[in-house]
């Protein structure tokens, strides 16, 4: 390969990194807030799909995008809640429940969204941060989606907020110890029920940001296991808001590398490529489980420790 | 007798609600209820070609939920068959390219246990991460659907690839010989048999060997299992490898007799359905049966909403996500005191 194409190669998989990774910090960093309170959701992947759906759907009719980025975390919190709604009936398992809400989440994804195939909707503004440089591949791979400075805010704030407030306290007291946590007279279940809406709100933003910004349109294949990756983020990330961030790049990074080694040309393999982020996450996975132990940083309540 | 009696109404009245929820959604879109049930039920089971195409989409779903049922019953909670599915069938027509095959039932065995063998060792993988490592089943599961399919399309878009499949790229059709045929003249293919034979096989074992008991004990209780001596890990591994032989098997199964070749219509979902029916089934090879017929029923009757209400696709999708989040949700109703049996497990 000529100097170029290397430039060209890795600025396709840092601009990926910045791009695709996204997505996965809103989703790795509602997925944390909800396990925090000793809760999984792998429901997160419906979540994901349908508020991508709303999003795009929300900003089409309204012609604002801002409009479907809030639409898009309304219906990730409304679906979430079901989630959570649903857990807390007796008997009620929460994996089970977040399979199930994976295929409702998907199928009123596409019902709503089959006439949202065609129309182009408004797009989240970019913002260029690469005009500094005169390689088109750079400046490019610099422009940012506008909802990830939020996206950076919201680990800051989750990170501080579970370490210094009140509310993070409790949120934790659920997660580790449901028995402490009802001994002091708080509902374990609706601390659980409000960090799994929330949780699914954060995601929605996601959602919009898979719909309302580059590749910027809905189609049924536009999240395939991102949700259910960002579970697998999360325990990389040992529960930490702030090293979710750090985890949503290197996986954007592997999603990148598929396409962008497609771009200088390299199109063998374009399928196994684009199994990288799975097979990353799986080698994490079996890097960072130990049999019969419990992942660093666990929430102690949470069921896949059992 | 009475938890007998509540194990089949819970299911039966979710179906019955989600169907009500559902032809309430379809209000919302300006379609009459009334007519949406009618047509699911004609398109499913309403004459001889609507069984037909019914019990054609039933035989994969016994053997996908089969690989929920038999890891489950171990304890593991195993979403992956998609994948297991989608290796079986290109190992099905695979072994064509490598080895010259007898084109009889000998023939036609030997690339069904091709299926079946991938399959088997695709869930296995799962089993083993879980007991070895410690990796989460379930996630684990799923990512390794996706790899299979990644590794699918690029075998058939590439390495196995017949050169005069344009658009569609497949693999070679498997010779006449080696494909299952419709059961006396029908639609309805041999892989219906293999299915019922496999939901009945896997509940006489879980029912009526040592072995099968074992399997039940390890997932019921493992430190119990340990204590009695139970080689856990060993009977982990059997379990997740019969589901994904089964999983593997429908793969292989859709290739022989229904596409003929390797092609991406092979993904069509049917490793997703499967967990449906196994949750419905309650985790019981034998209620797979009946339940994969009906859920095989509203598959079959998805393109007739489509045609002739103009539903979109997804409109069956939509049906079972409510079937599914209402079956969960009815276990919870176990605690109310008219329907619960006297004694409680907890």
């Amino acid at each position: 390969m000529t100097h170029d194409a290397w430039i060209a190669l890795l600025a396709g998989i840092g601009g990926g990194a910045l791009r695709v990774g996204v997505p996965f910090l809103f989703v790795s960093l509602g997925e944390c807030l909800t396990e925090k309170s000793g809760r999984i959701n792998l429901g997160l992947e419906g979540v994901l799909v349908l508020s991508a759906m709303s999003a795009f759907g929300a900003a089409y009719l309204s012609g604002n995008a801002w409009v479907g980025v809030l639409a898009g975390a309304l219906a990730g919190a409304a679906l979430a809640a079901l989630h959570g709604a649903l857990c807390a009936l007796p008997r009620v398992n929460d994996v089970a429940t977040g399979i199930a809400l994976m295929l409702l989440g998907t199928g009123l994804a596409f019902y709503f969204g089959k006439p949202l195939m065609q129309p182009q909707a408004p797009q989240i503004p970019a913002i260029d941060l690469g005009r500094w440089s005169d390689a088109p591949a750079l400046q490019a791979a610099l422009q940012i989606n506008a909802l990830l400075p939020l996206g950076l805010a919201l680990a800051v704030l989750l990170w501080w907020g579970f370490a210094r407030t009140r509310y993070g306290l409790l949120l934790r007291l659920a997660g580790d110890s449901a028995h402490a946590a009802r001994a002091l007279g708080y509902s374990v279940q609706g601390i659980r029920l409000i960090a799994t809406t929330c949780g699914g709100m954060i995601a929605g933003l996601g959602g919009a940001s898979l719909t309302l910004y580059y590749p910027g349109s809905w189609n049924e294949g536009i999240s395939s296991g991102q949700g259910l990756i960002a579970v697998a983020l999360v325990i990389f990330a040992r529960w930490s808001p702030l090293r979710c961030v750090g985890a949503a790049a290197l996986f954007g990074a592997a999603g990148a590398v598929g396409p962008a080694l497609q771009s200088v040309g390299i199109s063998w393999g374009y399928n196994l490529f684009n199994t990288v982020p799975y097979v990353l996450t799986l080698l994490i996975l079996v890097a960072s489980c130990r049999p019969g132990t419990v992942a660093q940083g666990s929430p102690g309540e949470l069921s896949n420790n059992s | 007798m009475r938890t007998a009696l509540q194990d089949a109404l819970l299911p039966v009245g979710a179906i019955a609600a989600a169907l009500l929820l559902f032809g309430a959604l379809v209000a919302l879109s300006g379609v009459n209820p009334l007519d949406v049930w009618r047509t699911l039920f004609l398109g499913a089971f309403g004459d001889w070609f609507s069984w037909q195409n019914t019990l054609q989409r039933a035989a994969p779903l016994m053997l996908t939920a089969l690989c929920v049922v038999l890891p489950a019953r171990a304890g593991l909670v195993v979403i992956g068959g998609e994948g297991a599915l989608v290796l079986g069938g290109l190992a099905c027509a695979a072994l064509p390219y490598a080895v010259p095959l007898p084109e009889n039932v000998l023939g036609t065995a030997l690339v069904l246990g091709a299926g079946a063998l991938a399959g088997a060792l695709w869930i296995a993988l799962v089993g083993w991460l879980r007991q070895a490592r410690g990796v989460n089943e379930t996630i684990s599961s799923l990512l390794l659907a996706y790899i299979a399919i990644g590794v699918f399309k690029h075998l058939v878009e590439g390495m196995l690839r017949d050169p005069s499949s344009l658009n569609k790229p497949s693999t070679y059709a498997l010779a006449e010989g080696l494909r299952i045929g419709g059961i006396g003249g029908s639609d309805v293919h041999w892989g219906l048999v293999l299915g019922v034979l496999a939901c009945l096989a896997s509940g006489l074992w879980l029912q009526q060997t040592a072995s099968g008991f074992a399997v039940r004990v390890v997932g019921g209780n493992l430190r119990a299992a340990q204590l009695v001596g139970l080689p856990a890990n060993a009977l982990v591994l059997v379990a997740c490898a019969a589901g994904g032989a089964c999983a593997g098997l429908a793969g292989a199964v859709e290739v022989a007799a229904v596409h003929t070749n390797a092609n991406a219509s092979l993904i069509a979902g049917y490793g997703y359905a499967g967990i449906l029916v196994a949750f419905i089934a309650r985790q019981s090879p034998y209620a797979v049966i009946p339940v994969a017929i009906l859920f095989g029923g509203f598959g079959a009757a998805g393109s007739l909403l489509q045609r002739r209400l103009g539903l979109p696709d997804a409109s069956v999708q939509v049906l079972q996500g409510i079937a599914f989040v209402l079956i969960l949700a009815s276990e919870a109703l176990r605690d109310v005191r008219w329907l619960a049996p006297k004694w409680r497990s907890t």
